[in-house]
């Protein structure tokens, strides 16, 4: 594979606000091919031998800081993973201090998980090292946005001019978040769903439609996205319960006979079986959860080798 | 005998009806006369030509954080950082530690400012102990020991029986009760406004609705009782609406705007700038045009800085994590100036916003030049054109999202009692 030449213009992935068309196709071009190498006997490529990646993991997380994490043994990369319960945070020391310090022992990258809005681009201020986000509060979460694009894009051989879905709590998701702006970024059409309390204020400036109704929502898609609901909206007064969530907004295969035949399903995972998804569906042949989650590895595998200088200069 | 002959200013005290090139004559701490071309042979002469000769600006909002967060300020640091921003008195608020809610800690305030403070402090107790929201402080001993108003400032009154007990005894002691409006449930957890760029940023959001809600609540509780109520750092559209529909049916509310609240917006919290991070939230363009309206009018009051130092490392953290508050009082003239240079009100209404007003709130006897009054002054140079720069404050808080910025206007020269106490 060759890619030298080609370069992301951004120097951090903190927000898919700042990712160009260009920078999204280059990184799902490079993701194709770095998937050739998940799928070989021997899965190692010494593309990043000699590099560091601290995986820096601030909240529980287990999909993605293992999917980090394997991308970055992939390309032989020296990676070190901190997690929220064993860092200085916990001991007193200051956000700041700690990236500091991090930073100090020269990595290459900062791949940087917080349960905080912001926290990734905050870094980027703080410090030089590059910086990739793998989720930040309710703000973004860049990856993950750019392994649904692969898988749809792998679907449907194109992402401009679909018509996505995006059901559930919109107003927790920095999944929906990115999702919104990066699927504007290549022209998609996004409805959101899911009940009011579960919509924020203004949602209107960033999607193209809003419902509540489901069937609205599910009717012409291309492509359903549906978001997990959590146990705790229950105790904020956001829905009476999970039995009545997911009979207004769950998917089942009464719903999905109102859906396209060619439609894709996607979830960011964890999935809550029998809430917002029924098992039927989940396992039906829409489904390309599973796959979202390989291309996941490709994709972080595409975004480690680009940020940490792509072809070596040497 | 020490005289002060302060020559060729414009005159602005609204206290009087006055507006206008005079001289001012303080002798011995107190103001002498506001006449044309006065002449003494004693008097040290200060040539005032081109500036404005005002009574001493008068802030009813501060957190001077002592005792307990010294590391944030201190009353004599807060006191310094007053004067040079042009305030001969401030108000402290309750929220220290341990709290203000009773004699012996207000004591401890009054005898430090006396001690080592170069404005004048007047004490704020808090509503309920500890602020919790649900026993009155000792009201009557901080009364006599010298409060001039009550508040929890920082947290709201959230029990509407609480606040009804609160207000029926504080007007036994003619002791208004300044109300931090928000309602609890509505603001808990959130961080900004809600909006558009709390929705951009993923941030929880404060709806305007919560101080609109509690604002209204207090309003019809305090024309229930006939008691004063004065409402803190009005943020939104509807909180202005709310006081001056109850001020149209004679309801005792008085209200005070502070300079973030009507010159920036939500957006300056864009990148996650925790500077622009303050309780209630910076709104929406639409709400500082409402805070502009409502100063105009007389809605709202006064102009309060809500000065809330912090230190660096309790800004520099995760958004959510980080500190409320601004520290206002050095940036406070330029920023209320603007409003003046911008039509939105005339010179004589900005500056009575900065005096006189203030004073009637918490029922002092200074902002004015009356003959016989306590000589506090303020010579402001409104053309004075200069950039913020935290690093130069006297306050301990560098906590402010105006550094940089070009403003105009600035405090001169501020004399507390007849004796000069700040000069640039």
């Amino acid at each position: 594979m060759d890619l030298s030449g080609h370069n992301l213009s951004a120097k951090r992935i903190v927000s898919m606000s700042e990712l160009s068309v260009a920078d999204i196709d280059l990184i799902l071009d490079t993701a194709k091919a770095m998937k050739g190498i998940s799928e070989r006997e021997v899965k190692k490529a010494p593309t990043l031998r000699g590099r560091t990646v601290i995986n820096c993991f601030m909240e529980p997380s287990t999909r993605t800081r293992t999917s980090f994490e394997i991308s970055g043994k992939r390309l032989s990369a020296d990676v070190i993973n901190i997690s929220g319960s064993g860092s200085s945070l916990t001991k007193g020391e200051s956000i700041k201090d700690m990236m500091e310090n991090l930073e100090a022992m020269k990595p290459d990258l900062l791949v940087i998980r917080s349960a905080h809005s912001g926290v990734p681009l905050q870094v980027a201020g703080w410090i030089d090292c590059p910086i990739v986000s793998a989720g930040d509060g309710r703000n973004e979460h860049p990856t993950q946005s750019l392994l649904d694009l692969m898988t749809i894009k792998e679907t449907k051989g194109k992402l401009s001019g679909l018509n996505i879905s995006i059901i559930g709590d919109i107003l927790n998701s920095r999944v929906a978040r990115s999702n919104l702006t990066a699927m504007k970024t290549v022209g998609c059409n996004v409805t959101v769903c899911g009940p009011a309390t579960l919509l924020p204020r203004k949602i209107e400036k960033f999607a193209d439609q809003v419902t509540t109704c489901r069937e609205t929502a599910v009717k012409d898609a291309d492509v359903i996205m549906t978001l997990r609901i959590q146990r705790e909206r229950i105790g904020q007064a956001k829905f009476p319960s999970l039995r009545e969530y997911s009979k207004h907004f769950g998917l089942n295969l009464k719903v999905m006979e109102k859906a396209r035949k060619d439609v894709l399903l996607l979830h960011p995972g964890p999935i809550n079986r029998g809430v917002e998804i029924s098992p039927e569906v989940a396992d039906g042949p829409w489904s390309s959860i599973l796959e979202q989650v390989t291309n996941g590895v490709a994709v972080r595998m595409a975004i480690l080798y680009l940020m940490t200088g792509g072809v070596r200069q040497n | 005998m020490s005289e002060l002959l302060i020559k060729g200013g414009r005159v602005i005290d609204p206290s009087n009806g006055i507006n206008g090139i005079f001289d001012l004559l303080l002798i011995d701490g107190l103001v002498v006369q506001v006449a044309e071309d006065m002449k003494s042979e004693t008097a040290t002469v200060i040539d005032a030509t081109g500036k404005w000769v005002t009574p001493g600006l008068i802030d009813i909002h501060t957190h001077l954080r002592e005792p307990g967060y010294e590391y944030k300020e201190t009353i004599a640091t807060g006191s310094m950082a007053a004067v040079a921003g042009g305030f001969t008195s401030i108000a402290c608020m309750a929220n220290t530690n341990p709290v203000n809610d009773n004699a012996e800690v207000t004591r401890l305030i009054i005898e430090t400012a006396k001690r080592e403070a170069v404005a004048n402090i007047y004490v704020i107790g808090a509503v309920t102990k500890g602020l919790n929201g649900k026993q009155l402080a000792d009201i009557g001993d901080m009364k006599e020991a010298g409060i001039v108003a009550l508040s929890d400032d920082g947290k709201c009154v959230g029990a509407l029986s609480v606040m009804r007990s609160a207000m029926e005894y504080a007007g036994m002691f003619g002791l208004p009760i300044i109300e931090h409006a928000e309602d609890p449930g509505l603001s808990l957890g959130t961080v900004m406004n809600e909006g558009f760029t709390s929705l951009k940023l993923g941030l929880p959001g404060n709806p305007t609705a919560s101080e609109e809600v509690i604002v209204s609540r207090d309003a019809v509780l305090a024309g229930y009782l006939d008691v004063h109520i004065h409402i803190a750092h009005v943020s939104s559209k509807g909180a202005v609406r709310a006081i001056r529909e109850a001020k149209e049916r004679g309801v005792r509310i008085t209200a005070e705007a502070a300079p973030h609240h009507f010159s920036i917006t939500d957006e300056t919290c864009d990148n996650f700038n925790t500077m622009a991070k303050v309780a209630p939230p910076l709104r929406t363009d639409e709400d500082v045009a409402a805070i502009r309206e409502g100063l105009a009018d007389g809605t709202i009051d006064c102009i309060a800085t809500d000065h809330a130092p912090h230190a660096v490392n309790e800004k520099e953290l995760e958004f959510e994590l980080a500190a409320f508050g601004i520290s206002g009082l050095e940036t406070a003239v330029p920023l209320s100036l603007a409003l003046a240079r911008e039509g939105v009100m005339s010179e004589e209404k900005l500056i009575e916003t900065m005096t006189c007003a203030p004073a009637g709130i918490i029922g002092i006897d200074r902002g004015t030049l009356s003959e016989g009054a306590v000589a506090d002054v303020t010579i402001i140079d409104p053309n004075s054109e200069w950039t913020v720069d935290p690093e130069n404050f006297a306050s301990k808080g560098r906590n402010t999202p105006f550094a940089g910025w070009r403003v105009k206007g600035r405090a001169v020269m501020t004399i507390v009692k007849g004796k000069i106490v700040y000069e640039c």
